[in-house]
């Protein structure tokens, strides 16, 4: 199986964000590859290792495709010293600030010349929090839209996958043939810690980076504009008793005061 | 005037509180369709459940593919209809479905996407709060149909009768939204509480309840709650995946949303820091959730708990 993963390198959850010129300031904070995608990498190397593995040779192989800017190698390199076998990284100067439909048509027209079987994602990255990435991904390569996958299992001789989808509207079980576009939640595994000889082997791989006219894409203006953005007054600090017994009561007295009761 | 296409939202077949809420939003820039995409022989049930908010037209689409394919062939038609009719916006209830819907009709029909958005004015202009509800942003799509999807219980629904006038329309599924097949569904167990994000005040338990729920769950309904949890309580098996709040959960902001022995992860914030207002129960003084605290009890949950519902229920007898 050709599987590829759709990695992001976004600012640590835990960095203060804010916005220059209506887009994240992506400059100044510390970067990391977005943990909702390092279950899409463990999952890939999942699948592919319970068909035969993804060694040099074998019958399975896992590439990490990025876009970003030149420093998303550093994420990238992280998905490869969890045992991707290779990767693709799109950059170009014209992609700053890009929005998924861009994302997804950039990433759609990577994977469109590879003929992958299977194409995982995280269901979102903890930046943008849009979560539409690998729908759009689907609807660009009519694929089958197999997402918020808590399980997936995979029958490479007929090329079958199934999944459980869960989401607020409950659990469908599903299938499709490939190709698919699977994105999963993660629930669905523990992501592996990669390996010091996986560190070390990641250093030898080769990531292809690429421009956009390599790709063959071209960036059309933007589909939206922020018209203005503003940090939010912070919360006006609150209320906070000791609990002598009365704790309760007082906390009944408040939400009254308030009217929530 | 203007026409704005909502997309009828559904759990379980039932119609949701949304539905006012994004008509409410419509109706400030135009006329409201609501499109329903139905089983073949339910469409008129289900429009003429759409009982409350100013819907003027429903348009119904009958197909069995909606629930046999899913996300991919409800947006096919969707993306049809807003090609043919060429609505003003389409707004779409921004939940994990209402998000892919809307995400594929934005491709099909070359439109910009602007997901939870929490309020829409009369120009179109979409209102979002990011990184975690400390900065508000305002954007505005620029090419194609404008697309929002909308939070859940962060509009005002007006609540007047709907009168629609009710159309029926036949359409030809395309085959590529026939490529993922749905082979069973289970809706999520409900029990009586409203549901997680719809409901105007959630109370919510983590590791601190040591998987008793029992006066969470108590409190919560001496207010009419819906009960939340955190991933560390779900991932015990204390309570069901589905009441998850957070960044891989659900997002809530209720008006009032009370966390008992939830310490504050980034990712759990993620998913409550919205809430108009909210109370903390930890007997940790250092909680880090403290900080954005309108009201912060210092205490045992099993102490507090049982004597703030009594005392709701004095209040409200
Ligand atoms: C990729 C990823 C996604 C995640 N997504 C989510 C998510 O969607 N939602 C989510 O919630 N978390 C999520 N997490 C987990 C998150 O990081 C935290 O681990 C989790 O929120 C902790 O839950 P908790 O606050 O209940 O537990 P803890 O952090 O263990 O806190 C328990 C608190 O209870 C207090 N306590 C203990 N006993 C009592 C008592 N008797 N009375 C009062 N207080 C008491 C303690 O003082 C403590 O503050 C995610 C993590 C990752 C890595």
């Amino acid at each position: 199986m050709k599987i590829a993963v759709c990695v992001k390198q976004v600012p640590d959850s835990w960095a203060e964000k804010k916005m220059v010129n209506g887009t994240l300031d992506r400059e100044n904070v510390d970067a990391v590859l977005n943990d909702l995608d390092e279950y899409a990498v463990e999952e890939a190397l999942r699948i592919a290792e319970e068909h035969g593995g993804n060694d040099e040779g074998g019958p399975n192989t896992v590439t990490v495709i990025s876009m970003g800017p030149e420093r998303a190698t550093e994420a990238v390199r992280k998905a490869l010293s969890m045992g991707a076998n290779d990767a693709i990284l799109v950059t170009d100067s014209k992609l700053a600030g890009a929005d998924a439909l861009t994302t997804s048509a950039v990433l759609a027209g990577v994977i469109s010349k590879e003929n992958f079987d299977l194409v995982l994602c995280g269901t979102e990255s903890t930046d943008a929090r849009m979560s539409v990435v690998p729908a759009m991904l689907a609807e660009r390569l009519s694929s089958a839209q197999l997402t918020f996958a808590s399980s997936v299992t995979v029958d490479p001789a007929s090329g079958k996958v199934t999944i459980s989808r869960v989401t607020e509207a409950g659990v469908d079980e599903m299938y499709a043939n490939f190709p698919c576009v699977i994105s999963v939640v993660e629930k669905i595994n523990e992501p592996r810690y990669p390996s010091f000889k996986g560190i070390m082997a990641a250093k030898k791989k080769s990531i292809d980076v690429r421009d956009l006219a390599a790709v063959g894409v071209s960036v059309t203006s933007a589909w939206s504009l922020v018209a203005d953005s503003a940090p939010r007054p912070p919360r006006a600090a609150g209320i906070k008793v000791t609990d002598d017994g009365s704790g309760g009561e007082k906390l009944a007295s408040y939400l009254a005061e308030k009217k929530l009761i | 005037m203007s026409n704005v296409f909502i997309l009828a939202d559904f759990l379980d077949g039932k119609p949701t509180k949304t539905n006012a809420e994004l008509a409410t939003a419509g109706a400030r820039i135009g006329s409201v369709t609501a499109v329903v995409l139905a089983p073949v022989g339910k469409g008129e049930a289900q429009a003429s459940s759409l009982a409350t908010g100013p819907i003027s037209q429903i348009l119904i689409v009958e197909s069995d593919y909606f629930s046999q394919n899913g996300v991919a062939a409800v947006a096919d038609a969707l993306a049809q209809l807003v090609t043919t009719k060429s609505p003003a916006a389409l707004l779409v209830a921004s939940h994990a479905f209402g998000k892919e819907v809307a995400a594929r009709v934005a491709v099909r029909t070359d439109s910009g996407i602007i997901t939870d958005a929490v309020d829409v004015s009369s120009d179109l202009t979409a209102t979002q709060l990011v990184f975690g509800g400390s900065t508000t942003v305002h954007s505005k799509v620029s090419h194609g149909t404008p697309i929002i999807t909308v939070r859940p219980n962060s509009i005002n629904a007006e609540l007047t009768p709907a009168t629609p006038v009710v159309e029926k329309i036949e359409l030809a599924l395309d085959e590529n939204s026939k490529k993922a097949t749905i082979t069973s569904s289970k809706p999520p167990v409900q029990g009586d509480r409203p549901q997680l994000t719809e409901a105007n005040i959630v109370v919510s338990g983590g590791r601190g309840t040591n998987g008793d729920f029992s006066p969470v769950e108590a409190f919560a309904d001496s207010m009419g709650a819906a009960v939340g949890a955190s991933r560390a309580a779900t991932d015990a098996g204390w309570y069901p995946h589905t009441h998850q709040v957070g960044q891989t959960g659900k997002s809530v902001s209720p008006q009032l949303y009370v966390a008992c022995g939830i310490s504050g992860a980034i990712q759990h914030r993620a998913g409550m820091q919205t809430s108009k207002t909210i109370v903390v129960i930890n007997k940790d003084p250092e909680a880090p959730l403290f900080e954005i605290a309108d009201f912060g009890v210092i205490g045992d949950l099993f102490a507090v708990l049982p004597k703030a519902t009594e005392g709701v229920k004095a209040h409200k007898s």
